[in-house]
């Protein structure tokens, strides 16, 4: 692999390349960007009941969905086998937070101390893991998007309901990051 | 199909223009996954550790990372509008706007949203992403994040929207 692959890639080059998946999308089929729905429709495909949220044609609303987010997990996988090692190289403010929380790993791109199938054994793999995993498909379902669908697509199509959904966000990430985290992970 | 989508109030789904579903555009699809996965892997937006930083503002790349998304996606957005492009597919291209309602949903479902975001370190492409990255306890998170939609599915119309 050529180094520029496995060289950090600076925010402007890796946000307009982000960016692009919007355009891409509406010209192939008229879909906008968007992961979240994802969720849904697999629910809808797999355990519809007789809610009548999932009882929709999922294969004609969330077909292509589903089959961009499986390529995700392929890139995933692709990208990180053929690339070099990524360790990150996060500010040296950050290692000093991190290492107050009692994070010392910091190689990879998640920290082992709490992404490993024997630290969800831990309050704080769990919390991390299930709890964290629970809100995101919880708060996505009921914010109608995520990161991508609102922050990116909304926002770039001037949604008011995007940007208030986007002040949730940042408003839950900060109260976790300042308010749970630092007892949970750091136990202070 | 028992309603059509305009009347169905869901996650991803209510943004859906009601396209019809094209087989033969899947592997476009699956294509256009497999680059955004090598994206978020390759620029570090999927690393628990970048977003630590963003949240304690300790730098700017994901700010960068952001904002210069939205700015390039919402100029060929209004590029695409301006000049009436068709897709691919031969429909008109259309964003169907959200409506805001009295935006409870969007602040209240967002906010639950933003905390699991700091506690797991990852949104749903990034999700997806690190475990094709190799960490594998991501898939107890999905699964976790699957019964998360379900739940929100089943208490929908006791929940203020």
């Amino acid at each position: 692999m050529t180094t520029w692959f496995n060289q950090e890639w600076p925010w402007y080059v890796a946000g307009p390349l982000i960016g692009l998946f919007v355009p891409a999308l509406l010209i192939v089929g008229n879909r906008v960007f968007g992961i979240s729905g994802s969720l849904s429709h697999l629910c809808a495909a797999i355990a519809p009941g007789k809610i009548p949220y999932f009882r929709y044609d999922w294969r004609r609303a969330g077909l292509w969905n589903l089959v961009f987010v499986a390529g995700v997990f392929l890139g995933g996988f692709l990208a990180s086998h053929l690339g070099g090692p990524q360790n990150v190289s996060i500010s040296a403010a950050t290692r000093e937070t991190l290492s107050r929380w009692g994070i010392h790993d910091f190689s990879g791109v998640a920290p082992r101390e709490l992404f490993t199938w024997h630290a969800l054994l831990t309050l704080r793999g769990f919390v991390s893991v299930v709890v964290g995993g629970f809100l995101v498909g919880f708060g996505t379902a009921y914010a109608a998007g995520c990161t991508s669908g609102h922050a990116i697509s909304g926002l770039a199509n001037l949604q008011l309901p995007s940007l208030v959904a986007v002040i949730g966000f940042f408003a839950g990430g900060l109260a976790a990051t300042y308010f749970i985290l630092p007892y949970l992970i750091g136990g202070l | 199909m028992t309603r059509t989508l305009q009347q169905f109030h869901g996650c991803g789904a209510e943004a859906e223009a009601d396209s019809p579903h094209r087989p033969a555009l899947l592997p476009v699809y699956l294509a256009l996954g497999i680059l955004f996965g090598t994206v978020l892997t390759r620029s570090e937006v999927l690393s628990w550790f970048r977003i630590q930083e963003m949240f304690h503002f300790q730098s700017f790349r994901m700010y960068g990372i952001i904002g210069s998304a939205v700015v390039t996606a919402a100029l060929s957005l209004a590029l695409l509008k301006g000049l009436r492009v068709s897709s691919v597919s031969g429909e008109s291209i259309s964003v169907p706007p959200k409506r805001l309602g009295r935006g409870i949903r969007y602040a209240v479902g967002g906010t639950i949203f933003g905390l699991g975001w700091a506690l797991t370190g990852a949104c749903p492409g990034p999700l997806v992403a690190l475990i094709g990255n190799g960490v594998t306890v991501m898939t107890v998170a999905l699964l976790s994040a699957l019964v998360g939609a379900w739940v929100y599915g089943w208490m929908s119309p006791k929940l203020p929207q």
